[in-house]
């Protein structure tokens, strides 16, 4: 009987190739699959030099081809094109439009890797399937999937991994989630992978320079919405005009350069108001909330809570948890958390992710 | 693992016979055709001989064969050859073509042609009066495939060539998919009898019938006039330049020899299809109401992706192929196959069939067995299929 099979989600890049290579080399019985999701070309507007290097760019794909050719292991490439641009691309510039910041890695995770591929890898007959994230999953005693921080708490990518259910934990591996980075690329470089010392890859993978406003206007144009009637007021939080502003989409909440006004005070987006398609401004001091609620929470490393209980809070992917106290409400789903010290800039669209020290134990969408 | 290879529309293997006059013409052949001394004139003996060869496959004279590098070179010589300084600055041709024919027309667009893309009915058919009916007084090429590569669909090329000529245009056929596979009289005189296509181009690739890869030919109908791609010697009486790959060109007449001989049944793939059609539930047979090569066939299982089926099949040793692959090597569904009609999810849940002369029936009955299981498990897991 050969080792069940299992599909290692490969993007050309230093972490997924070390690792499909260390579990080639513990003898598992792997295939390497690429997901061809965004066409860097399909925007001309936005094209440039560096669309090249980045994610499903023909450059990568080469890569994973020929990390696949050196462990000797089967190797395709799955277009999950259409997939993507449904459950990733349209919803990232719905987010933006509707005055929300999202975390478009997150809706990759729940609705492409772990959902389509997922079923991708067992219609080819893989059970299971392995990823490069920096993550650790294991099982209690009651048999519920608990996922962890990484050993490496620089790499760690459970902001982005909350919301895996437990049937999708059941059937995921993240052989790198007991490795610091510079081990793995040590790794990738004693087995001789030509990627060891590629750059880790940064920001959002179809968005080339980070220019996401401008991502957001060439994919509007191309579909043909109309892009005028975007504009609007900049005012204080005492409902001043201060300014004018070219579409609520180039901002986020807590971001200080780009406003184009001059004050005595450093000016910050406090919200963004789609509706009535003006930019709320105001002080450092005024971006400070000590309570938000989450939505469509996904609880991972324990059920649900009926009771308040402790725990700490990452609000965006750079952020130190923070103490606080979790409220349950009358819906699993929906959970209050209040924070021992106000925090800065809970920004609406952005995950809330529940830890308990290395345990992941919950994760949410900021309402 | 045993392998199984059903592609061979995509390419064939090599024949063993073919492959040894290759090997002896790799090493013992070294000269220039165009060179005056002996070997030379045993490298020009060599191509003089695949030109005839190539020429019998066809019914055509030595004269009007020229060498390329394979099917791509044969129809971008067919069409920018014939229309690059022609007064005639419209040119028809179908939905269907392979991207070699399509990508040529879609270039001299850009160059200031018009092109007309006349499309195919839900067999894959190309009405003869849709070609009729694009012609224009300015028509100066009509270029239609003789058969479908992923449809194995076998158009009226004489009747198409006939409505052409009497407009006063040129007829090239993608005859790619056909050479090896069905007999080949492109001149005009057994037009009567039935078997003659009377085209003025006509482009083959010797890989598609057990020659090497980078050798074809166009056949140029003797009074055709030709603008050459490539500049540089004399060669191929002065429409393709570049010295000529011999030993390679060589086994292709070799293999366009044994092509002329064989009378390739359809008696394996007919099996196939019967065996499909009681294994399998929910599948529908694309375009199998035209008159078709005999090697092909296309499959649209209902509620799978044809992608991860042909990966599942790869795994267990069957080689098979579904759309057509893009630069990264992912599927995009077939243009072909939304031509007759299929929807976007019919069109991705295809998969072709290609048969050759290596394949026989326990191996149809092993890859039946095996798609039946990979079908199975691909429902199972669709949100699609009920």
């Amino acid at each position: 009987m050969p080792e069940p099979l299992i599909a290692v989600a490969m993007s050309g890049g230093v972490d997924s190739s070390a690792a499909a290579a260390m579990m080639k080399h513990r003898g598992d019985n792997i295939v390497g699959l690429t997901m061809q999701l965004w066409n860097q070309r399909r925007l001309p507007d936005l094209a440039t030099d560096a669309t090249n290097g980045r994610c499903c760019s023909i450059d990568d794909v080469y890569d994973a081809r020929y990390v696949a050719q050196l462990l000797g292991i089967p190797y395709y490439v799955v277009n999950l094109e259409e997939q993507f641009e449904q459950s990733v691309v349209k919803p990232f510039v719905a987010d933006y439009l509707a005055g929300r910041t999202p975390v478009p890695c997150t809706m990759c995770n729940n609705f492409i890797k772990f959902d389509q591929f997922l079923e991708m890898a067992a219609g080819v007959g893989a059970d299971k399937i392995a990823t490069g994230h920096y993550a650790r999953i294991q099982q209690d005693e009651n048999g519920r999937y608990q996922m962890l921080r990484s050993v490496d708490a620089t790499k760690d990518q459970t902001y982005f991994l909350f919301g895996l259910t437990q049937d999708m934990l059941a059937r995921t591996m993240f052989p790198l989630g007991g490795f610091n980075k510079t081990e793995v690329r040590q790794m990738a470089r004693d087995l001789g992978l030509p990627v060891a010392d590629k750059g880790d890859s940064q920001e959002i993978c179809f968005v080339p320079n980070g220019d996401y406003a401008g991502f957001i206007e060439a994919y509007l144009k191309e579909t043909g919405a109309p892009l005028s009637g975007l504009e609007g007021e900049v005012v204080t939080t005492d409902g001043k005009v201060i300014g004018e502003h070219s579409g609520v989409h180039h901002y986020t909440v807590g971001q200080r350069r780009g406003l184009g006004i001059a004050a005595r005070e450093p000016l910050y987006v406090i919200a963004t108001e789609p509706q009535s398609k003006r930019v709320v401004v105001g002080s450092n001091q005024d971006l400070l909330t000590s309570q938000l609620i989450a939505r469509d929470v996904n609880w991972i490393s324990i059920p649900a809570i009926t009771e308040p209980r402790r725990a700490q809070v990452r609000i965006r992917n750079r952020h130190v948890p923070a103490a606080a106290t979790l409220l349950p409400t009358s819906e699993p789903s929906r959970i209050e958390v209040q924070f021992d010290e106000p925090q800065r800039a809970v920004t609406p669209g952005q995950g809330a992710v529940i830890y308990d020290g290395e345990l992941v134990l919950a994760g949410g969408w900021i309402a | 693992m045993q392998r199984y290879y059903f592609d061979h529309n995509a390419t064939t293997p090599i024949a063993d016979s073919v492959l040894e006059l290759f090997s002896k013409y790799l090493k013992d052949c070294s000269g220039n055709a165009s060179s005056i001394h002996y070997h030379g004139q045993q490298a020009k003996m060599l191509l003089e001989q695949a030109r005839r060869q190539v020429a019998g496959l066809l019914t055509a004279s030595p004269k009007e064969i020229v060498f390329t590098s394979g099917g791509t070179e044969a129809d971008n010589l067919a069409i920018f050859g014939t229309m690059r300084g022609n007064t005639r600055r419209h040119a028809v041709t179908t939905t269907i073509e392979h991207p070699a024919v399509l990508n040529a027309f879609a270039q001299l667009e850009q160059e200031g042609f018009a092109v007309t893309y006349v499309p195919c009915d839900s067999q894959g058919t190309v009405p003869v009066h849709s070609i009729a009916q694009a012609l224009r007084p300015d028509t100066g090429l009509v270029s239609v495939m003789h058969a479908n590569n992923e449809l194995g669909t076998v158009q009226d090329i004489a009747a198409m060539a006939d409505v052409a000529h009497q407009a006063g245009a040129l007829f090239h056929s993608d005859g790619v998919q056909a050479a090896g596979k069905i007999p080949i009289d492109v001149t005009a005189s057994a037009v009567s009898s039935g078997a003659g296509l009377g085209v003025d181009l006509y482009a083959i690739s010797g890989h598609k019938f057990h020659a090497p890869k980078g050798v074809g030919a166009l056949y140029v109908r003797k009074g055709v006039t030709l603008q050459p791609l490539l500049f540089g010697g004399r060669h191929e009486q002065g429409r393709r330049a570049g010295t000529e790959n011999v030993p390679a060109l060589a086994a292709m007449g070799h293999a366009a020899e044994i092509a002329k001989k064989a009378n390739m049944s359809s008696q394996l793939r007919d099996h196939l299809q019967r065996q499909l059609a009681v294994s399998i539930p929910d599948i529908r047979f694309n375009a199998v109401d035209a008159p078709r090569i005999p090697n092909t066939l296309n499959v649209c299982f209902e509620g799978i992706e044809g992608e991860s089926m042909v990966i599942s099949l790869d795994l267990k040793g069957f080689s098979v192929s579904s759309g057509a692959a893009c630069s990264s090597g992912a599927v995009e569904p077939s243009h072909v196959l939304l031509a007759i009609g299929l929807t976007r999810a019919q069109a991705k849940a295809s998969i072709r069939f290609s048969l050759g002369p290596a394949n026989d029936m326990q191996q149809v009955d092993n890859l039946v067995e095996a798609v039946a299981a990979s079908c199975a498990q691909l429902r199972r897991l669709s949100p699609t299929y009920a």
